[in-house]
């Protein structure tokens, strides 16, 4: 017994013991080409895209020692953003190094869950001309207005309407009787900083006269004399929307009431006429084309990818010169065997991002606001953990 | 509200209400990249009830730590992604002014 004992002491001895923290690293390895290629582009062959899915796993690699996991340090070195187009309506841009996932989310966001004001309520007094009235209801609600929603407070079932949730406008159009017909626009719609001036129907109209009559909105004081509103007056962001057209003799009297709301109740409430992305094209040559076929390539892709170079005594080659317009039609690899000579990808971290703004706010507040509002998810989820 | 045993808690189920794929798909990619994650997925358990479902299993870790370090992750991204793309619109704009000058000049 006790020899056995010495025994293993002798053992260890031999091979004294590390604490696993102290090994060296396991040497990094490199990820063969086809694994890389499968890890960061979209192949798109002639009869149908692969690799489309992303590895997201850490440990999708750990066996040729390749740590697949993107540490906050890593994705601050590697993320970029490249503004290519920015306007009042639109803007383009690219994100350099994200995640799908991520870019997904900033889209989805933009289109349903960022607010905006759109008229909700319409109040018809009288509307004689030939568009009924939720038509016509319906039509006032998809207006652009041309005011920053995060100067309103949502308005729930119960609240009363009033000056910090409810924007008040009116339309009264005419045709005149034996004129010609008249087309009525959003110009003619006339915003109320003083709130609804429509009575609302009180059981005995004597009793209370000495107070204000009460109407559909209780405004406690009028929004043109707040800061925010008193040198940019509230408007739709379009004069020249047409609302309805009327024949002589008809008339259109109503008030429309616009609140605070999300793309994902209604999507006349969307910011954003449009979001959205695509993974940035690669067009890749397998092989030099040259002379006829590189002429035959230039030829057949539609948008003008492929340039001719000229090099020496007068050889002509084929070389990939705005690979961004590529549109994906893999007309280039049609027929024979050109995809031995062209290969079509799509690198998956790279998206080029459009957004177009319906008019409240301009493009690039829309996606930093998209932005905090997936921070805010975040913060509600660690709040509601701990 | 979390679902899982008090014996293991590297194993749970979390139920998030008023959430969808936009918090969930870049959840799970956050909690995929943290090594501690042997397994993550989510689901919607109905399309018309407003809610996720979002499964994490860890190596050891109590999974509702390991899920709000990601979370803290996301959100840190977040922020690197605006202070990243804001710079990138005022630089845009910067060199918007200086080629406007250089045309007048
Ligand atoms: S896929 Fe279409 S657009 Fe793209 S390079 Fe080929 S032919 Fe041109």
């Amino acid at each position: 017994m006790s020899s056995l004992e010495s025994n293993t002491e002798a053992d260890s001895d031999l091979t004294p013991k590390i604490p696993v923290w102290e090994l060296p690293d396991v040497p990094k390895g490199n990820l063969s080409p086809h694994l890389q290629l499968q890890r960061t582009r979209v192949v798109c062959n002639k009869e149908a895209p692969t690799n489309t899915e992303n590895v997201q796993y850490s440990g999708a690699y750990a066996a040729m020692g390749v740590d697949n996991s993107l540490g906050l340090g890593e994705f601050r070195k590697r993320f970029r953003v490249e503004v290519i187009r920015l306007t009042e309506g639109d803007m383009e841009f690219d994100l350099i190094g994200i995640d799908a996932s991520l870019a997904n989310a900033f889209r989805r966001i933009l289109i349903a869950e960022l607010p905006t004001m759109a008229i909700e309520k319409v109040l018809i007094a009288n509307n004689t001309s030939v568009i009924q009235d939720e038509v016509l209801a319906h039509r006032l609600g998809l207006i652009p207005l041309q005011v920053d929603p995060r100067l309103f407070e949502y308005m729930s079932e119960n609240d009363i309407p009033n000056e910090k949730n409810t924007i008040v406008f009116k339309l009264h159009a005419q045709c005149e009787k034996g004129g010609s017909r008249s087309t009525v626009k959003t110009d003619e719609l006339k915003w109320l900083p003083n709130g609804s001036e429509l009575l609302l129907a009180t059981e005995n109209m004597a009793s209370n006269e000495a107070s204000k009559p009460k109407t559909y909105t209780s405004f406690t004081c009028s929004q043109d004399s707040l800061p925010e509103f008193s040198k940019n007056p509230i408007a739709p962001k379009h004069p020249d929307i047409i609302i309805a057209k009327l024949g002589p003799g008809q008339e259109i009297e109503l008030e429309a009431h616009a609140v605070k709301g999300m793309g994902k109740t209604h999507a006349k409430w969307s910011p954003v006429a449009t979001a959205w992305y695509r993974m940035l094209p690669e067009v890749v040559l397998l092989q030099e084309v040259e002379g006829n076929k590189a002429e035959e390539l230039v030829k057949k892709c539609p948008v003008k990818v492929f340039d001719i170079e000229d090099i020496c005594k007068g050889v002509k080659r084929a070389a990939v010169a705005r690979p961004r317009d590529c549109t994906l039609c893999r007309e280039c690899i049609r027929g024979d065997d050109w995809e031995k000579f062209v290969a079509l990808q799509r690198i998956k971290d790279h998206f080029i991002f459009t957004i177009e703004s319906t008019g409240a706010l301009p493009p690039e507040v829309l996606f930093t606001e998209a932005v905090k509002i997936l921070e805010d998810k975040c913060e509600r989820v660690i709040t509601e953990l701990s | 509200m979390e679902h899982g045993s008090y014996q293991d808690q590297s194993k749970a189920t979390f139920s998030l209400t008023d959430e969808d794929h936009t918090l969930a798909n870049s959840l799970r990619f956050t909690l995929n990249q943290d090594p501690r994650v042997t397994f993550c997925g989510y689901s919607i358990p109905h399309p018309s009830d407003a809610r996720v479902n979002i499964r994490v299993q860890t190596t050891g870790d109590p999974a509702s730590e390991v899920l709000k370090d990601s979370c803290q992750d996301l959100m840190l991204m977040c922020q690197h992604v605006r202070s990243t793309f804001d710079q990138a619109v005022i630089d845009f704009k910067n060199q918007k002014i200086l080629e406007a000058m250089d045309i007048k000049l």
